[in-house]
């Protein structure tokens, strides 16, 4: 039987993956992917625990979905600044390496 | 869901992640995603969310995607050549994420809810939407005209941010 914890232990790898993505690589556009890795591992947790807690009507806590919906409409506003800035980025330095951006001014 | 079927979707999904972050190509990784999104989407539907396993193939698989598709082929990336890597680091950065998966193994492991299977629903979920929808523009009206904002600065922003300097 498929418990809480599987649901939980799976979402924590997920951001692990996603955390180690953040850490380890340099291309600036890998890391943004990873941040979307560890927003729906976030995801993921809401909506088991959401179907963990049913309510007295028998049906899903429907809060979580409220939430998981404005999540993924954050990050969907975060991914488009997130690559403009990158292409702004790309057209004066010719470059997505983070470790070839270290000034704050050009 | 059959514990069979978890496990294949849990799997495809952990693969495909982490697929995305050892790819050289950001290509690859990007497709490598968009499956691991997929399988996420299958994980929510077997949590019986169907809307937000729909939107997160729609929005995810579909826009997001296409997105990151279209910037790295605009930017016209190759995959990276190996460069020097800071090898003191990548062990720090290997070493904190392996001490946060462990620090949610253990609190995983010791919790008593984390044990228990779901219960059974005793009403049908598939007006999920309608309950979403009446959540959303009764309870949380005002995040939900927030978001609205937030969604036209990020647009004008965008916007802003990719318009060419005009000298």
């Amino acid at each position: 039987m498929v418990s809480l914890g599987h649901y939980l232990t799976v979402s924590g790898i997920l951001f692990t993956i996603g955390f180690a993505g953040v850490m380890l690589r340099r291309n600036i556009i890998i890391i943004l992917m990873a941040l979307e890795l560890m927003l729906n591992a976030a995801n993921l947790s809401l909506v088991a625990f959401s179907r963990f807690h049913v309510d007295v009507t028998g049906a899903p806590n429907y809060n979580a979905h409220v939430f998981v919906f404005f999540i993924i409409t954050v990050a969907a506003a975060e991914v488009a600044v997130g690559l403009a800035i990158v292409v702004a980025l790309f057209r004066l330095r010719q470059t997505t390496h983070v470790e070839d951006i270290t000034t704050l001014r050009f | 869901m059959s514990p069979f079927l978890f496990w294949i979707f849990a799997m495809l999904m952990l693969v495909f992640g982490a697929a995305v972050i050892i790819n050289r190509n950001p290509v690859a990784s990007a497709l490598s995603l968009v499956v691991s999104f997929l399988g996420l989407a299958a994980l929510f539907l077997s949590l019986d969310a169907y809307f937000i396993g729909v939107i997160q193939v729609l929005v995810y698989a579909g826009a997001i995607m296409v997105l990151f598709l279209f910037i790295i082929m605009l930017l016209d990336l190759r995959a990276e050549k190996l460069r020097k890597i800071n090898w003191i680091a990548s062990a720090g950065g290997l070493a904190v994420a392996l001490a946060l998966m462990l620090q949610i193994f253990s609190v995983v492991g010791r919790s008593n809810i984390a044990k228990q299977s779901f219960p059974t629903l005793t009403r049908s979920t598939s007006d999920d939407i309608h309950r979403i929808g009446l959540l959303l523009f009764n309870s949380y009206n005002l995040p939900f005209q927030v978001i609205g904002v937030v969604i036209l600065v990020a647009t004008v922003g965008v916007v802003v941010l990719s318009r060419r300097e005009s000298r």
